[in-house]
């Protein structure tokens, strides 16, 4: 029987030879997530449900990244409660302050994530690592917490919808720029439920930080997971963080799709999600004089050391407009010692930007650039609902690393193209 | 189970930003995360809204993120159930996990006015709208899932069942 790489993973991890569409499993997960949100409830459900000892304490995965450093007491609470549990269940992977990095960039780049993995988070981000050719979604606490007892779940499994993306990339085209295009298509609901397989020419070109942008906001399409083929790219990003090897799996030529849709990325700009769905998106040259307040470059979709370079050689040189605050926030202490090394936070600083310790923060309206009634924000992040990154008066307007520098620079909405060009220093 | 309330109607994907903001999210208090429910959509709502009240809303009810702070909140504000057109993946799933009894009917959701008074029996799956004189069929709940709800949730209920 043909498979996708979904169905044979999920297969796999129920001790099937077969899996298909709306079929009930329960599986064997690799490894279950949470942070400061979610955590809090997850560990009152598994003391709830009976629970003393975790199933294992090297794949229960703790990271406090929301509201951390701990924004407030209520956030310092919550993150002592994950502490504390940590302590006693003596796990392995929880990562506190100085080793803490957003979740969803820190556990791939520590080698926690490989192909073929079944990974359960309590962040609906958590299908982020479906860049890896694992299986990863995003549950609630309850779930997660009594996955965090047993090591098990159980799924529907979903059909998947192909997404096959041909042509070369134009400049300044990135990852991000696809998946909001995509999304703008698919609408926010239109992979409810379902897989969605990022594959075809383009994506095998397409660098590994990319795939995790596109993975990454699958969610934002409703989807359950979002999944590519692992190839050279995925196994040499593996072979330098993890000791083990993970197992690939690839879909069949003939497996079953609920639908495939063709991408021409030589056709596809830079595009610009608005208030207040991600499927509103746009190309740069139609987005008209939006003025902005702030930008924010940075979250689990893109702040990593690939998102800043782009940042960096965008702003290298310049100076940001005087009415744009402008926030860096590298997603972990590893990209942000590496963005030092490579002087990227020196542009930073002299553009006018500051430079934020790794954490979700802006995003989600936590702490660190909050959003004041009628404010607008460009930003490199995932959601831009109602009162995402503050007041529900304020705006957020979804781009790429590179759209949201040229942004910060410009005062208002705007390709890098526009930028005036550099003084050659003589 | 039946519910019997007014209704507050809500557009297509009202997401989980909408029903509990995240600047509320550094507690899991029931009561406290209630007082914010669908705040940004509607300041007023908390005020409004009688113990017993259904929400119905449009397509994809839930978006976004996977707290569950969400369907707690809208059990804490005094909802009895929410009637939708279709719901996200994540939150479906939680808002059974938490006891938030939630129905799916296009029509139903498309017809239904603000402030119309409406009769929900889980058994059938029958809505009946009083104000309209109008009927609505959506999938019953089946009755292990009502002893769910009825206990207050997935743990609640399996804690019980331990005893």
């Amino acid at each position: 029987m043909s498979q996708t790489i979904t169905e044979k993973i999920l297969a796999a991890h129920s001790g099937r030879k077969n899996v298909y569409p709306g079929q009930l499993i329960e599986a064997k997960v690799d490894m279950t997530l949470a942070n400061d949100v979610t955590a809090p409830l997850a560990i009152e459900v598994f003391y709830q449900a009976g629970g003393n000892k975790v199933f294992n304490r090297r794949k229960v995965v703790m990271v406090p990244d929301h509201f951390v450093p701990n924004k407030d007491i209520a956030a310092a609470e919550q993150c002592r409660l994950m502490r504390l549990f940590a302590r006693e269940q003596k796990l392995t992977n929880f990562f506190d302050l100085g080793e803490m990095g957003i979740e969803h960039a820190l556990l791939p780049e520590k080698g926690l994530v490989l192909p073929g993995d079944l990974i359960i988070g309590a962040d609906s981000h958590t299908c982020t690592y479906g860049a890896l050719g694992a299986f990863a979604t995003g549950v609630g606490s309850t779930d997660l917490g009594a996955a965090m007892l047993t090591g098990r779940t159980w799924f529907k499994v979903p059909e998947t919808i192909k997404l096959v993306y041909k042509g070369k990339l134009k400049t300044w085209v990135s990852g991000k720029d696809l998946i909001l295009y995509t999304i703008g298509d698919l609408g926010v609901d239109g992979a409810r439920y379902q897989a969605m397989e990022f594959c075809g020419p383009a994506m095998t070109t397409l660098p590994m930080a990319d795939r995790f942008t596109m993975a990454n906001m699958a969610i934002e399409a409703g989807a359950k997971n979002g999944i590519f083929e692992p190839d050279e790219k995925t196994m040499a990003y593996v072979r330098e963080r993890s000791a083990r090897a993970g197992k690939i799996f690839h879909s069949d030529p003939e497996a079953a799709y609920k639908e495939i849709r063709e991408y021409d990325c030589s056709k596809i700009e830079p595009q610009v999600a608005f208030p207040h769905l991600p499927e509103n998106a746009k190309p740069i040259s139609k987005v008209g004089k939006v003025l902005i307040d702030q930008a924010v470059i940075g979250s689990c979709t893109n702040g990593r050391l690939e998102d800043l370079r782009i940042a960096a050689q965008v702003l290298k040189g310049r100076t940001v407009a005087k009415t744009i605050r402008l926030i860096i926030i590298p997603a972990t202490p590893w990209i942000y010692q590496q963005a030092m090394k490579e002087g990227l936070l020196d542009t930073f600083l002299k553009a006018g930007g500051i430079v934020s310790a790794p954490t979700c923060g802006p995003c989600l309206g936590g702490h660190m650039g909050i959003l004041a009634k009628g404010e607008r924000a460009i930003a490199t992040t995932n959601r831009n609902f109602i009162g995402r990154m503050g007041h529900p008066g304020s705006e957020v307007y979804l781009a790429s690393p590179a759209i949201t520098a040229a942004s910060a620079v410009l005062g208002r909405i705007g390709p890098v193209e526009a930028l005036p060009t550099l003084k050659k220093k003589k | 189970m039946k519910f019997s309330g007014r209704v507050w109607k809500f557009g297509d994907h009202v997401d989980t930003d909408v029903i509990i903001p995240a600047r509320y999210l550094t507690t899991s208090d029931p009561k406290e995360l209630g007082r914010h429910c669908m705040e940004d959509a509607d300041p007023d709502f908390i005020k409004k809204v009688k113990p017993g009240d259904i929400i119905v809303a449009g397509r994809n009810f839930g978006s976004g993120s996977s707290r569950e702070h969400a369907p707690i909140a809208i059990k804490a504000a005094g909802i009895s159930c929410v009637i939708a057109e279709s719901y996200a993946r994540i939150f479906y799933r939680n808002a059974f996990n938490m006891g938030l009894p939630i129905f799916e009917s296009a029509e139903a959701a498309a017809q239904i006015n603000q402030g119309d008074q409406l009769l929900v029996e889980a058994d059938t799956g029958n809505i009946e709208d009083r104000t309209q004189k109008k009927r609505f069929k959506a999938e019953p709940i089946p009755a292990f899932m009502q002893e769910l709800i009825k206990d207050g949730g997935l743990v609640a209920h399996l804690k019980k069942g331990q005893v």
